[in-house]
């Protein structure tokens, strides 16, 4: 009988060595004389234990890991692909790893267990029945959908996305769009990513419904160019599901018509800016718009365009297959669903953990990520990306909500989350945030352009020890630069970058004096 | 070399550049798929580009320039044979980057956006890999490594440029 072995093909597992690992067991194997079918599954998020191997066993897939290359030959003479147990690295069944099994995976239902590039693989575990659903209603019915399942843009900003959706159905044009934005920018994210690589077809889904809901007919995805791998698997995907009848002029035989066209970004932060994004497919500097118009009213080439993050859309096949009220039924307040989250920087197990709205932070750092990965104290972390807050410890207890979020001045966005233990500087951190501006600032506006400038330079005198006795009035300078750039600035690039400067001084302005 | 040969090379180039340039042109917002086609024939944006796809897509000259100096990824200069981007990012600042960046630049004797002498080694920053669960991260053509710490980026470093099998590739 053929036994099949799991080896993730994942950016950070191959980071990790998953390639090598791949193509040695499949050399043992042979050598061996065992009779093994290597499957390139995704990864199930839980990177600490990466290159994670799975097998098939009777009782469900086990797991041995974090394999190196040295390991590789005594999993072959403990039989590890007959399951046993008694190698040092075997972790018992997967699905019962309380990191995984302690999640609400919906939007990720399939990481880790699929074969990303198997269209067979993605239909056998319910891929399309969202869209099959939504072939059978009309435009309205699907916004409506969406509408109830109280989704909102996963992508920071939180909007609902069946608002944006109905704005572009009542839209009347003879071409609409749906872009989806995968330049996924923010340090300590990688959500995206893993959808594009681990799950691209439920991402085609998402924008096919998408398509169906609002009367568009082509959809484009922006991936950025530092993820090289992420393009290929999708790129794959698309053909895939364009021979398969999912994508072209007559959508599973419906009639309908929906294409997808992959367009790298180049390396500019700015660009995850929705109408930056939209400037820079039409090819032109990512300079971002005045809004409004909207891009739901003037979007793309001038039309009618629903730009909604990748998490966004790949979540919409679950809501189409299960219900609206399904996944409306997660989550807290106004935060309906999932988020997934994901552990980074110093932490010691880093990975994707999805949930339900209403977790704390603390139980997140603490029960999922069991700490810092240096083993110090933790310090500070950061939520939401590169704009988000740098929060201290007594904001740790707040529930993972929008709306308790923005009450503490802070910002869930994108859902990433950086930890940093003892030994970090923050008033390098709210440099750094400054100097991160100015470096990907479009430069459209001014407090975003000269303020991110004048706000590095602020920090170094806050530094200098020769105006220590000026710190108070630079202190009151930098407030009032803060100001200014928040509530003069045309987007979120310069509006939130006093984000992380204004936490990192406030809650540790003890550091100001240890520069 | 003659006068002769240099004519010849630029019309290769010429033409190289033109059916990359012709067989884009149609797509809805041509000029980044250009660009990226250009840059991963050549590494960079050669000058004589310019002008070619200014004309082909009706635009000015100065539009191309100024869509090439906008972006990071897009280079004008020849890049080293390797190019070595290390992440700068938060994640990676909180696991040693800083430390990790000096490291790699008194290694190479470069600061970023530079080239080492030999047309060996480029070094640029990156403002995140995806790769924040093992940070610090850098990458090297489009292969990323986590764990980063100067140890193994030296063992790293040796292992792919400098190892006998490998002294050849350099």
């Amino acid at each position: 009988m053929t036994l099949k072995v799991y080896v993730p093909r994942d950016t950070t597992a191959n980071a990790r060595g998953a390639n090598k690992i791949a193509s040695l067991i499949e050399r043992l194997a042979l050598n061996h004389g065992v009779d093994i079918k290597l499957v390139r599954n995704s990864s199930r998020g839980l990177y600490w234990l990466e290159p994670l191997v799975e097998v098939d066993t009777a009782e469900g897939r086990v797991g041995f890991g974090p394999v190196s290359e040295d390991d590789v030959t005594s999993l072959f003479e403990q039989k590890f692909y007959n399951g046993n147990s008694y190698h040092r690295l075997c972790l018992g069944l997967v699905e019962d790893i309380p990191y995984l099994k302690n999640q609400q995976r919906l939007t990720f239902a399939r990481a880790g267990i699929t074969d990303p590039l198997s269209i067979e693989d993605y239909i056998a575990h319910d891929g399309f029945k969202g869209l099959e659903n939504a072939l059978k209603l009309s435009s309205q019915e699907i916004v409506d959908q969406v509408k109830t399942s109280g989704l909102r843009g996963r992508g920071g900003a939180a909007f609902p996305t069946g608002i944006k959706w109905q704005t572009v159905l009542d839209a009347p044009a003879e071409q609409k769009y749906i872009v989806c934005n995968a330049d996924e920018g923010d340090s300590g994210t990688f959500s995206d990513r893993m959808i594009l690589e681990g799950d691209p077809l439920v991402l085609i889904e998402g924008m096919c419904i998408a398509g169906l809901a609002v009367g568009a007919t082509q959809g484009y995805i922006y991936v950025r160019s530092e993820y090289p791998l992420a393009c290929d698997l999708f790129n794959y995907a698309i053909t895939q599901a364009r021979e398969a009848g999912y994508l072209g002029d007559n959508i599973s035989g419906s009639g309908e018509t929906f294409n997808i066209e992959l367009r790298m970004g180049a390396g500019a932060y700015i660009c995850g800016e929705e109408t930056s994004l939209l400037e820079s497919l039409e090819g032109r500097r990512g300079m971002v718009r005045v809004k409004p118009p909207l891009p739901a009213i003037e979007g793309l080439f001038g039309q009618p365009t629903v730009v909604n993050n990748v998490i966004s859309l790949a979540s919409v096949p679950i809501i189409m297959h299960k219900g609206a009220d399904y996944y409306a039924n997660c989550g807290m307040g106004r935060s309906r669903g999932t988020l997934p989250l994901q552990l980074a920087g110093n932490i010691k197990q880093a990975g994707m953990v999805e949930l339900a709205f209403g977790m704390t932070l603390r139980q997140l750092v603490e029960d999922f990520g069991q700490g810092t990965r240096t083993g110090k104290t933790m310090r500070a972390i950061q939520v939401g990306g590169p704009l988000g807050a740098y929060l201290p410890e007594s904001l740790w207890d707040l529930p993972l909500d929008y709306e308790a979020f923005a009450e503490a001045g802070a910002v869930l966005g994108h859902g990433g989350i950086v930890v940093f233990d003892e030994t970090i500087n923050m008033t390098d951190m709210a440099r750094y945030a400054m100097e991160f501006c100015a470096i990907e600032s479009c430069g459209k506006c001014t407090p975003c352009r000269i303020g991110s400038i004048r706000g590095v330079e602020l920090i170094d005198k806050l530094c200098d020890p020769k105006q220590r006795s000026q710190k108070q009035a630079n202190l009151d300078l930098l407030d009032e630069l803060c100001d200014i750039m928040e509530d003069g600035s045309l987007c979120a690039m310069g509006g939130m970058t006093p984000f992380p400067v204004r936490s990192a001084i406030k809650y540790f302005e003890e550091d100001i004096d240890s520069r | 070399m003659s006068t002769g040969d240099t004519e010849i090379g630029k019309n290769d180039l010429q033409n190289e550049l033109l059916s990359i340039i012709e067989g884009l042109k149609e797509q809805p917002g041509a000029l980044l798929p250009i660009l990226h086609n250009i840059q991963s024939l050549f590494g960079y944006i050669p000058e004589e580009a310019i002008p070619l796809i200014a004309s082909t897509l009706n635009i000015s000259r100065a539009d191309v320039h100024g869509v090439i100096s906008f972006y990071h990824h897009f280079r004008r200069t020849k890049p080293g044979k390797h190019v070595i981007q290390i992440c700068r990012a938060e994640s990676c600042q909180a696991m040693g980057a800083v430390a990790l960046e000096q490291h790699v630049k008194s290694v190479l004797s470069i600061d970023y956006h530079e080239t080492t002498n030999n047309g060996k080694f480029s070094l640029e920053p990156v403002y995140c890999l995806g790769n924040c669960a093992c940070s610090p991260s850098i990458a090297i053509a489009d292969e990323v490594y986590g764990d980063m710490d100067t140890d193994k980026f030296d063992q790293l470093f040796n292992s792919l440029f400098f190892t006998p099998a490998k002294a050849g590739a350099i």
